[in-house]
């Protein structure tokens, strides 16, 4: 079971505030991701929850008991640090070990349980080495370890692919999904990667500024971005954003039209403009156009077979129905 | 950044330490500051049950204008001062030299360091009548080598010999910080500048010596701190005759020798006055340091 | 990237170095060897530098009419109380520092620094009056609190800066984990820190040992450690040399081994964490 509730939340440092007035509501077994740019408050808020910083204020319920003055080790979460936080004086072993023993349980069970996290990690070989002597991917492996062997009400991840090259990340990031589709416990995954909340979330949460801006399945968040900064910060490329008169004919402060939502042609369209730097990735190619007759540049997205060069004239057709419009507050007009 | 609990954690487990630290300044100190203030003689009869005199300044007067006064002044700074001379430029030199490659490097950097261990007392005995006695030191024997007359070093040239006891005791300090100050020199730099065509003494001065800066201040400073209040050397060696009575010295006699406690305890606020003139300077430069 | 240099360069460097070397140890070796010298052949002109008749008679002598055990002992317990004492104290406050930083943190690391700075003389009298006082005087006690006292701001100030380097993450994992205050401190911490604890506990001992204001002040008989020991040697009669420079090695022996096994920890303890 691993319910978390949160109730009008607050934290500040000093005179700074940090989360004001916050709710937030992660059923059990929800892969909850909290994203956001760097300084919003998304690790504050998991180390709330953890219980590593006090709440200014509010109310933080765990499966239904009021928990916001317990101290950590008494939450029943664990916890994935981003610079793993392994014992670097212990085995491995010893490193998965240790919350048992903490929590006093028999050697025997102590034994079994290492045995099966080690078997579920690909663990079993590196036993007796130190964290000192594996990998990377091998570390955050002993550190989910850890975490997994205490059987906690629910898991939270600061950050934990952050320290990683790009290609094991993605296949971490499908290692600790398929670990949530196996343990069905709830998950609490804070990170700046958009991407990375995408792929694996079941529920987003987009964080500025401590504030929420919006919570929904990666979807939603894509297809109905509440405001110009989730329309923003979700999706890669970024959504195009075009205020001015070309807004105002759709009766929008700003419009938002995603670069797959452009159609072009050498020979007619709304807008044209100049092709500058492409980016092939093969399967798909991005054309960055300038010079559109608009304030702003352009990103379009194309075939990978589309081939202008750099300094060709093009015109673009954005698709009406995927047109997305925000008033003069940012806010999105249905 | 923590929980109010670890907060409160943190401060019970600071107060063993600041507890015992403030009770060690705070009451001694109190107690000089007062005695300095009185007519406080105990081989007369005085003494805190009977109450003491009180006599204002007198004691501060009385000790400035002793005729030891500003000869024991003298006589510090020209300890302190000539040990730094010596232990800065000696240990840039040697540091310099033992980060060169060379066979025995660990060897070496122990004979070096071996005087750091030797106690003050040991030492001063070690120099004053091993190398120093006018008849049977070392260097008694190396001058009789060359046909000179042996010197009375400790009555003769008795200060300079003090600064050389010293400088042999404090060496191996300068030179390890100024060595490890000097491994962490960024080698690209030198030989960026030795492909700019600095020769050997301007990569010298303008590279290496710039970037020892902080670890020289950081020598000055400490050794100055311990500089000001040796006391076994002279103990030792010369009793604070021939020239050789520091400030501290000046004042272990009032109090001890003489029993002049009201006398001893206002050179002794001098001396304190002094040590937290440096003691400002050192503060600024670490706290600095602790930034980083 | 070290470059080759020429042999002949070497060569030279070495030869410089290793003459600079001896010269600095030539005290401390001529001590030790003329301590196995009789007192005939250590006034002997020329100097013997070979060729003498080896002997520990001397070492005997000293130890008889001193009695060397007496004073070596008291320089153990005094050294060697006031460093765990220290640590005990240190540890702690340390730990604070680095991990539970507050705005006033740094303030009173400078002023725990600062306290070092009271010239021991200015204090003299009113230490010996409490003393006194308190039964102190010329007990093994009283100097193993004096000195864990001068110490602890340098063993704090030390055991600051190495725990500075531990990742608070890593405490913050076994909290976690359900480790409490004294677990975290014991299982955790502690472990990782065994380098800093040791090269701390190494310079506090050989401080304390070396230590000779307070030591020579606040003792007589009873409790005098070696520095007191050597410095009764200071006016002697007759032919003594020999007997010095046993007495001599007697008392720094245990510290220049302890020092030289222990040489790396020292080298970043003796920089005080300022130079890295």
């Amino acid at each position: 079971m691993g319910q978390i509730i949160l109730k009008q939340v607050t934290k500040r440092f000093g005179d700074v505030s940090v989360i004001p007035p916050l709710d937030l509501t992660i059923e059990d077994g929800e892969f909850t991701v909290f994203v956001g740019p760097s300084g919003c408050g998304k690790s504050t808020l998991l180390r709330l929850i953890a219980g590593l910083e006090d709440v200014t204020s509010g109310e933080i319920r765990i499966d239904g008991k009021e928990c916001s003055t317990i101290p950590p080790a008494k939450r029943g979460l664990a916890m994935v640090f981003q610079s793993y936080a392994l014992y670097p004086h212990m085995t491995v072993r010893k490193n998965i070990a240790f919350p048992l023993r903490m929590a006093g349980i028999d050697k025997a069970e102590q034994e079994r349980r290492i045995t099966q996290a080690a078997a579920v990690l690909n663990l079993t070989d590196y036993l007796d080495r130190r964290p000192g002597q594996l990998s990377g991917g091998q570390r955050q492996r002993v550190a989910i370890g850890r975490a997994i062997v205490r059987e906690p009400a629910a898991f939270l991840f600061d950050e934990p692919l952050s320290n990683l090259d790009a290609a094991l990340r993605v296949g971490m990031r499908l290692e600790i999904s398929e670990l949530h589709n196996r343990l069905k416990t709830t998950m609490i995954y804070v990170t700046h990667d958009q991407v990375e909340a995408m792929t694996m979330a079941d529920k987003i949460v987009v964080l500025r500024a401590g504030h929420i801006e919006q919570v929904g399945t990666p979807l939603e968040l894509y297809r109905t971005p509440r405001n110009l900064f989730v329309a923003g910060f979700i999706g890669s490329p970024k959504m195009n954003l075009i205020s001015g008169p070309e807004a105002a004919k759709h009766g929008a402060h700003t419009i938002g039209i995603r670069p797959e939502h452009i159609t072009i042609s050498p020979s007619e369209g709304a807008w044209s403009g100049i092709v500058g730097v492409s980016e092939h990735l093969g399967s798909d190619t991005f054309f960055h156009v300038q010079k559109t007759g608009l304030a702003e540049s352009i990103t379009v997205r194309a075939d990978g077979e589309v081939g202008f060069k750099h300094g060709d004239e093009i015109h673009m057709t954005p698709r009406a129905d995927m047109i997305h419009r925000f008033d003069e507050n940012g806010l999105r007009i249905e | 950044m923590a929980t109010q609990a670890s907060r409160s954690a943190a401060r019970l487990m600071m107060a063993p330490a600041v507890i015992l630290l403030l009770g060690w300044m705070l009451v001694p100190l109190t107690m000089t500051l007062w005695f300095s203030f009185t007519r406080y003689l105990p081989m007369r009869g005085d003494s805190i049950e009977r109450g003491l005199q009180w006599v204002g300044f007198e004691n501060y007067v009385r000790f400035i204008n002793s005729s030891s006064f500003w000869p024991s002044v003298q006589a510090t700074l020209m300890i302190v001062g000539g040990v730094l001379v010596i232990t800065v430029i000696l240990g840039v030199l040697l540091a310099i030299l033992l980060d060169q490659p060379i066979w025995g490097q660990g060897v070496v950097r122990i004979l070096v360091i071996a005087p750091f261990f030797v106690m003050p007392t040991v030492s001063a005995l070690v120099w004053k009548n091993m190398m120093m006695d006018p008849v049977n030191g070392m260097f008694a024997h190396l001058w009789r080598a060359f046909g000179a007359t042996p010197v009375s070093w400790l009555s003769d040239a008795s200060v300079p010999s003090i600064i050389l006891i010293v400088s042999w005791q404090w060496l191996p300090f300068a030179t390890l910080i100024l060595l490890t100050a000097i491994q962490s020199l960024d080698r690209d730099q030198l030989e960026a500048a030795e492909m700019d065509g600095a020769p050997v003494l301007s990569r010298f001065f303008h590279i290496v010596l710039p970037h020892l800066g902080r670890a020289i201040t950081i020598v000055i400073l400490i050794q100055t701190i311990f500089l000001l209040s040796i006391f076994a050397e002279i103990f030792v060696t010369t009793g604070g005759a021939f020239g050789t009575r520091t400030l501290t010295y000046l004042i272990f006699q009032r109090v001890v020798d003489s029993q002049n406690i009201g006398l001893g305890s206002a050179g002794g606020v001098y001396a304190i006055i002094l040590a937290n003139i440096v003691a400002i300077f050192l503060m600024r430069i670490v706290g600095k340091n602790l930034d980083r | 990237m070290a470059r080759a240099v020429t042999t002949r360069r070497k060569l030279a460097t070495t030869a410089l170095a290793w003459g600079i070397g001896l010269l600095i140890f030539f005290p401390i070796f001529w001590t030790i060897l003329t301590s196995f010298k009789t007192e005939a052949q250590a006034i002997n002109n020329p100097p013997l530098f070979w060729g003498f008749d080896f002997t520990l008679e001397n070492y005997t002598v000293v130890q008889e009419r001193s009695n060397y055990m007496r004073f070596l002992w008291n320089s153990v317990i005094i050294a060697g109380g006031s460093t765990v004492l220290g640590i005990l104290v240190a540890v702690p406050a340390a730990w604070s520092m680095a991990f539970v930083p507050s705005r006033r943190t740094k303030d009173i690391l400078l002023w725990m620094l600062s306290t070092k700075m009271l010239p021991a003389v200015g204090v003299l009298y009113p230490i010996s009056l409490l003393f006194v006082q308190f039964g102190l005087l010329d007990t093994r006690v009283g100097l193993i609190l004096v000195l864990m006292l001068i110490n602890l701001p340098i063993m704090v100030w030390m055991l600051y800066t190495y725990f500075k380097e531990i990742p608070g993450e890593i405490l913050e994992a076994a909290r976690m984990d359900g480790a409490g205050l004294k677990e975290e401190i014991l299982f955790v911490l502690t472990p990782m820190a065994i380098p800093g604890i040791a090269s701390t506990v190494l310079l506090s001992i050989i401080l304390a040992w070396n230590e000779a204001f307070w030591t020579l002040n606040l003792t007589a008989a009873r409790a005098a450690p070696l520095t007191a020991f050597i410095a009764s040697y200071s006016s002697p009669e007759g032919l003594f040399y020999a007997k010095l420079s046993a007495a001599s090695t007697m008392a720094i022996a245990p510290i220049l081994i302890l020092g030289w096994f222990s040489q790396k920890q020292l080298v970043r303890g003796l920089t005080f964490g300022a130079v890295k």
